[in-house]
């Protein structure tokens, strides 16, 4: 029987202290800036703009906790809530890192492989940014509108690649909610690149009713 | 002081948190790689992942940058920096800025200037907002993942289904994200069909490629199939979108 093993108690450990330490720092960012400046926010604005947006992200941002951390593996998630990105990099590069390496995200030699690509994706993400937004002055390049529709698409080109790759291997859990999205996504208006995070934990509730159905009834 | 967005203090403390959190990466790699030799993984194996994860993360990672360089007409460039390297992206970004400059009678994307104070309660509301799976993932994740490891020990093959469900669920709302413009086509507007035409083109590619990395002696074109396949998606968007943008 497998347990939790020494490896993945440390991650734990670790990831804990790392992302409250950040999350600690983050807040001492604004508070910072407001003593260097001698200044304190505006607290009706803050009060204003925090009951217009924490709500839903808290809400979206507890769901996806649930959502994705059976997904990315311990040092996985501990690294992505931290670096962010995570349905359009951190979950795609985990995702396509245990596909080429043949293992499962439940084994150690999957939460390995998670963390590492996660790691890497992160580090080359920050690099990227600090070399070409600090450095390197390419914003007139990036910011070309012949490149611009290249840069809208990036979704629909990522789960193109990845749909293609899980659905060929997983075909009878996939078709039921495939079919589903379809039909709601173009069905209500309402569906939308804003709201596909809140779909996410809808596919996976739906995939995994039916996938238990098939399961029961000997057909996966 | 006098306030400016691009203050060089600004980029300072946003350049201490960027580097804690790269400092948190490095620190979680070299300990994954270590546990990798300690359980005797093949390490070419893992460094052939590295390399597709680093290439893989390229085009995803400029389409970061643009955010930067969108969120920093308003705000300069450290704020936006630090919120793209750290737990954001773009969407939540945008509307943590916007609610929060509309708080203080502010219009995202015209404005000029911005005091101190209204930059403090900007980033204190961008920062508050966002924060709750830094919090969560502590608290919870580990009960989470044991519940994992409980459901594999009682029955195994339903584990794997459980995962792999997972991730169709996942994948399946993302595909149907891509067709919400599709209704379009019943009013005459072909835009919809774009990232559909993307979509089936990463698809193709990424079959393509598959297939021929099975051939002997292009074993490698599977390490790269996913960034080729992003690639290639993004590139046909340019011809799609003059023709039926």
């Amino acid at each position: 029987m497998r347990q939790e093993s020494a490896y993945l108690r440390s991650v734990h450990r670790e990831g804990r202290i790392w992302n409250i330490s950040v999350a600690v720092i983050l807040l001492l960012v604004p508070v910072a800036v407001a003593l260097i400046y001698r200044t304190m926010p505006d607290w009706h604005g803050f009060a204003l703009g925090l009951l217009a947006t924490a709500p839903m992200y808290w809400a979206v941002g507890a769901i996806e906790t649930v959502t994705y951390v059976p997904m990315l593996g311990a040092g996985g998630s501990y690294l992505s809530f931290v670096t962010g990105n995570i349905s359009n990099l951190k979950l795609p590069v985990a995702l396509n890192a245990l596909e080429q390496a043949g293992v499962s995200i439940n084994s150690e030699e999957g939460e390995i492989v998670s963390t590492i690509a996660i790691a890497v994706s992160s580090i080359v993400t920050t690099l990227i940014i600090l070399g070409v937004v600090l450095i390197t002055p390419l914003t007139p390049l990036l910011n070309a509108p012949a490149l611009a529709p290249a840069f809208a698409q990036i979704l629909p080109a990522l789960f193109g690649a990845l749909g293609v790759v899980f659905i060929s291997k997983n075909w009878k859990i996939a078709v039921a909610p495939v079919l589903l999205m379809l039909v709601l996504f173009i069905a209500i208006p309402a569906l939308n690149a804003g709201t596909v995070g809140i779909m996410v934990p809808v596919g996976v509730l739906f995939t995994l009713g039916v996938s238990r159905i098939l399961y029961k009834r000997g057909i996966l | 002081m006098e306030f400016n967005v691009n203050s060089p203090i600004l980029f300072v403390v946003a350049g201490f948190a960027v580097a804690v959190v790269l400092a948190q990466s490095i620190c979680f790699l070299i300990k994954a790689w270590r546990r990798a030799r300690d359980l005797g993984m093949d390490m070419k194996k893992l460094g052939r992942t590295a390399r597709t994860a680093a290439i893989f993360t390229i085009a995803p990672a400029a389409a970061i940058v643009i955010s930067v360089i969108t969120l920093s007409k308003d705000l300069g460039v450290p704020l936006p920096w630090l919120r793209l390297s750290v737990v954001g992206n773009l969407s939540y970004e945008t509307i943590a800025a916007t609610n929060a400059e509309s708080a203080m009678g502010l219009t995202f994307g015209q404005v000029s200037s911005l005091t101190a104070q209204q930059y403090v309660t900007i980033a204190a509301v961008m920062t508050v907002s966002i924060l709750i799976g830094i919090w969560l993932v502590p608290l919870i994740g580990e009960r989470l993942l044991n519940g994992m490891i409980t459901l594999e020990n009682r029955d195994k093959k339903w584990g794997e289904i459980f995962s792999a469900s997972m991730f169709i669920g996942m994948i399946s709302a993302f595909i149907g994200y891509v067709f919400c413009d599709f209704s379009g086509i019943f009013r005459g507007d072909l835009s919809g069909l774009i990232p559909v035409c993307v979509m089936t083109v990463s698809a193709l590619v990424m079959t393509a490629l598959g297939l021929a990395s099975k051939r002997k002696g292009l074993r490698v074109l599977a390490d790269y199939a996913l960034p080729v396949s992003l690639i290639a998606g993004m590139a046909s968007a340019v011809p799609f979108t003059a023709w039926l943008g």
